[in-house]
This record gives C-alpha cells, structure tokens and sequence, in this order.
C-alpha cells in the first residue's frame, strides 16, 4: 500500500445535498423541448446527461490548459500532465483502488473489456480452455471473448438465467472447472436491470483461483463502487454512463495482474526506450495508454467524479429505486404491458413490451410527447432471444429523473396503446 | 397528434394488425431475408417468378408497424407484376419515404402506397418502411439470399 491509499466510505462521510428537482438545473441539456414540450429523458442507460461543471472542466481545458499530457516541460504540458494525472487519482479514490497506477485511461467500458480480452486473455488462454460469461452480458462483454476464444481454440461458457432475469448460481459453480481462465460478468444488466451478486460470484471464482471482470457499466452511476471490498480482478466501466463526457473510461486492474500482461496497443507514451532491435515497455499505467489519450475526455471524468462526490450516493440509489418500483408498480397495473427482467435486486431499468406494438413504434410516439427511451435490443440480442421477444423498450432513470418523469412516461404508454387500438 | 397520425395512418395500422399474404409460400422459386440489426426486424419475402411476373408472393417475420405494414401493401400492390414493373414501385416508394412530404407524393398514381408519405417526416423510420421493399430487389435480382440494412 502506498501514501495514496484510501479507505473504504471516505465518500460517506462527505456533508451531502440531494434533492433531485434540484440537480435538475445542474444540467442543462435537461431543458432543452422536444416536438414544443419539455424533454423526459429516461435514456440514462444509453448515456447520461453532463451537469454544467463538467462541460466547463472541458471548456477551460481547451480554452486555458490544451497541452499534450507526459511530453514538454512547458507550463501547459506540465499543467495538462498535472491535471490529467489528477484525474486519474479521482478515479483510483471513486472505485477505492489501492494504487493510482491500476487505474488504465481507455476509450470506455467495450475498449477495457477488450483490452482485458487480448491481453490477458490473449496470453493465458490455451486450446481446450474456458471463458465463464453470462446470458445476459451486453455484447462488448461476449464479442471480445469470443473473438480471443476463436483465435486460440478456448470455449465460451453460459451462465443461464431463469425467468426473472437472475444468473442460476448453482449453474454458475458447475460450469468452472480447471480449464476455466477467467469470468466476465456484469455488474448490472442494462437490458434487465438486474443486479448480480458479484462479491459473492467473485468469491466462488477466487476459490478455483480464477480471475473476474465485472463490466460496470451501468453500475457506476448508480451507488458506491469498491473494487477492494469486491476484490474483483478487472473492472470496466465509460465516463459517459456517469454525466462524464464520451470517448473516456477506464479499465482498473489489479496491480500484479496488469504487470503480467504484455502491452494492448503500441505507440508513443507505453514505451521506455526504442531501438530496432528491443523496446522496453514503461511501466503502469502507461504501458497501456499508447499514444496520446483523450485528455479533456480524463478531466471531465474527473470533474464528474467530483459532481457525483458531492451527492448523497446512498439516497440518490434510494431516490431511483423509488423511480424504478414506481414505473414497475403502474405499468404492471396496465392491461397488455409486461415487464421484461423481474429481478428481486434491480437497478435503474425497466424494460417493457405492450401486447401487439413493436417497441419501435413505442418509441416514436412516446418521442411525440418529448419523452425518450430506448427501443431495440440493446445489444443484448441472447437475452431477447432467451425471453422470446424481438426487442424492448427501456427506460433508465438517473439522479435527475421525477416522480413527475415517471407520470409522464406512464400517460405515454397509456396514448401508444390508444394510437394502435 | 397531427405528426403521428401521418405516420400512423389507418391503413397502416389495418395492415399491421391484418397483414396480407402473410405466412410461407410452399412453392417460392426466390427467398430472400431482410434483417435490420439495429432494431431486430426480420422479414422472409418469398416470390413465384414465372416468365418475368410476380405470379405470387407472400411475407412472413416479425418487425414494427411500419415495416409490417410496408411488407404487407407491398405483396398486395406487386401481385401480378412484372420484374421491371416492381422496380419501378420501388423507386417510387423509395422517393416517396425519403423526399420531404408532398414531393413527389402523387397520391393518384400510388394508391395505397400513398399512406406510407408521412415516413419521410421521421427519418429513423425510413429504414423500416424500406425493409421489405429492398429484400424485394434482392430477391428479383436473385442472387442474394439476404438482405441486411447495415
């Protein structure tokens, strides 16, 4: 352990606000009207909105920081080096990482996942091995294996779910076995919403002494994350998914693990010294960060970190679930509509069907009325296929999202119904 | 409302929910799938070409209202034609759903197919209205076996 260091609920003990009419006008995007009324977003799971201070972090860096990051020993290069290894450091304190330099700076979570995949993967991965995955990962978390399962010969393995949408853990504990090299799961469903026991997932597989990724993708953004207490070996999740900006996200790994792995990608900023014959790879985190990386993109991560610091986290996941059961409770109350994904632990998600409207049209007329959704399958077309329906439409609440929101979805569904009967 | 109705006209909805020439036609000479990957709409067109004319063709799949309901009108304007005859609905319909409504909208001279103007008001819907209608070219032109938007 080194100085920087940090404990476990640090954020908790942080004075906090949180009232969500409030932090409506924190960002502005959420006024914006669509079709002459005001916008409902309930697309959270797609991307988040990016509250005011975080477009200002990126306004002020281009506008008075622009640098490169680790080159010049010119003020700005020194000060755009300074603030993006701050934000680095913001990341290791959110997660609870032990050390700075697990934390990896990548395009997001797809990017991680496939670093974690080639990498990794790519070198601990034999003809006649297994990779434990589940039915319901989004498809940045099967592709990506699949793709190092075919290059070496290795199976992909499935854990099943049932009818609610919860992974069978007893299917779980069958499916390692010795040739299993590593588990990647995800944390929760973005397609169902449901919320996996991965500390105790991670536990059975640490057991086997086998490794796990969780994809927390659409985690982040909704309670506290620990790595340390999780003791998951990888965790990948994207800025945007938590009102930071796109093209940003991170891959943490544990320490001893990033060590072993050989580079991802080459190029400048991974390397210590060149020469045709021998180039010696620099050390973490660098050695997976060729080229120069998206610096305005670390900052405004950095800057959503802090938004989010500030919050309350253990009433804003209060104040969703109340959003989530809410919408649960009035549209199981509507004839012809069914929730897709009645997991007992959920999050953020509610995907739903109406008998006879394919959610496409769903989402154009609830588009009429300002409210968006997602329709579709969500790149998660195995968990379509398990349920047996062509697609979803989903809606996803964060922080900012009202009871009102939520009112307002339910009279949208209630106006599909009565525009195709 | 004004909006949705011209996307959702009467006929459309009539369409969808009573499709015509809808199932597998046992003695198709042509198959061919159409799929869009972004919203999972998946249709089966199968013709009988004889000597050039469309003698039968049916539709089977699952998909939106709008794409159903393109498929569907599309069976019932194209039973009889000839291959070039079907080419020319097609670029017909094709300018009907991706110009700005009232251009090109000769209401006459495309009958049912009329309904289908207010697509080009929700560009995200183009591609559901067209589906059928390019799984129709590549099955004219044969060789392809599916057809995929992406």
């Amino acid at each position: 352990m080194n100085s920087t260091t940090v404990k476990k609920g640090v954020r908790d003990a942080t004075v906090s606000r949180f009232d969500p009419g409030t932090v409506r006008s924190d960002f502005p995007a959420l006024s914006v009207t669509v079709k002459g009324k005001p916008l409902v977003y309930l697309d959270n799971a797609a991307t988040t909105h990016k509250p005011a201070s975080v477009i200002e972090a990126i306004t002020q860096f281009y506008s008075a920081e622009n640098s490169n990051v680790h080159r010049g020993v010119h003020h700005l290069s020194e000060l755009a080096t300074e603030k993006f290894e701050e934000s680095r450091r913001k990341v290791q304190r959110f997660l609870n990482a032990t050390e700075s330099s697990e934390i990896i700076f990548v395009r997001g979570t797809t990017e991680g996942i496939n670093l974690a995949a080639q990498s990794y993967g790519g070198t601990v991965l034999r003809n006649g091995d297994n990779v434990v995955i589940s039915a319901m990962e989004h498809h940045s978390n099967i592709v990506p294996w699949q793709i190092v399962c075919d290059r070496v010969g290795a199976s992909l393995r499935v854990i099943p779910i049932n009818r609610k949408g919860e992974l069978l853990q007893e299917e779980f504990e069958r499916l390692l076995d010795e040739r299993t090299k590593i588990v990647a799961l995800t944390h929760i469903s973005n397609a169902l919403g449901t919320v996996n026991p991965v500390q105790e997932m991670i536990r059975t597989a640490h057991d086997r002494k086998i490794p796990v990724l969780i994809d927390g993708a659409q985690a982040v953004a909704h309670g506290h994350v620990d790595v340390q207490e999780l003791d998951c070996d990888f965790y990948a999740f994207s800025s945007h998914k938590m009102f930071g900006p796109t093209g940003i996200g991170v891959l943490y790994g544990k320490k001893e693990l990033l060590e072993s792995m050989p580079p991802y990608q080459g190029g400048g900023d991974m390397i210590k010294s060149v020469s045709f014959s021998k180039t010696m790879y620099a050390d973490l985190p660098h050695k997976f960060e060729a080229g120069t990386p998206h610096i305005a993109g670390a900052i405004g991560l950095g800057a959503a970190i802090d938004y989010i610091g500030e919050l309350a986290m253990e009433e804003v996941a209060l104040h969703e679930r109340r959003l989530v059961q809410d919408l649960t409770d009035a549209l199981t109350d509507l004839p012809g509509v069914q929730i897709i994904g009645t997991a007992t632990n959920k999050a953020g998600v509610v995907s739903f069907t109406i008998d006879g409207i394919h959610p496409h049209d769903i989402g154009t007329i609830l588009n009429e009325d300002g409210i968006a959704v997602r329709t579709g399958q969500h790149c998660a077309q195995p968990v379509m296929d398990f349920f047996g329906i062509p697609a979803t439409a989903r809606a996803s609440v964060a922080l900012y999202n009202t009871t009102k929101d939520i009112q307002d979805l339910v009279a949208g569904v209630r106006h599909v119904q009565k525009v195709f009967h | 409302m004004s909006d949705l109705r011209s996307l959702y006209q009467e006929i459309i909805l009539d369409h969808n929910k009573n499709p015509r020439n809808f199932g597998v036609l046992d003695d198709a000479n042509r198959v061919i799938e159409g799929y869009n990957p972004l919203c999972g709409d998946r249709y089966t067109i199968y013709l009988k070409l004889e000597d050039d004319v469309i003698q039968e063709i049916k539709f089977s799949g699952v998909g939106c209202a709008i794409s159903k309901a393109s498929a569907s009108v599309m069976t019932t304007v194209l039973k009889g034609k000839t291959v070039p005859e079907a080419e020319a609905w097609f670029e017909k319909f094709h300018a009907l759903v991706t110009h700005p409504s009232g251009e090109d909208a000769d209401g006459a001279s495309l009958g049912k197919l009329a309904a289908f103007a207010g697509v080009s008001e929700f560009p995200a819907r183009v591609k559901c209205a067209t589906l059928a209608w390019h799984s129709l070219k590549g099955a004219l032109r044969s060789s392809a076996t599916s057809v995929s938007t992406e």
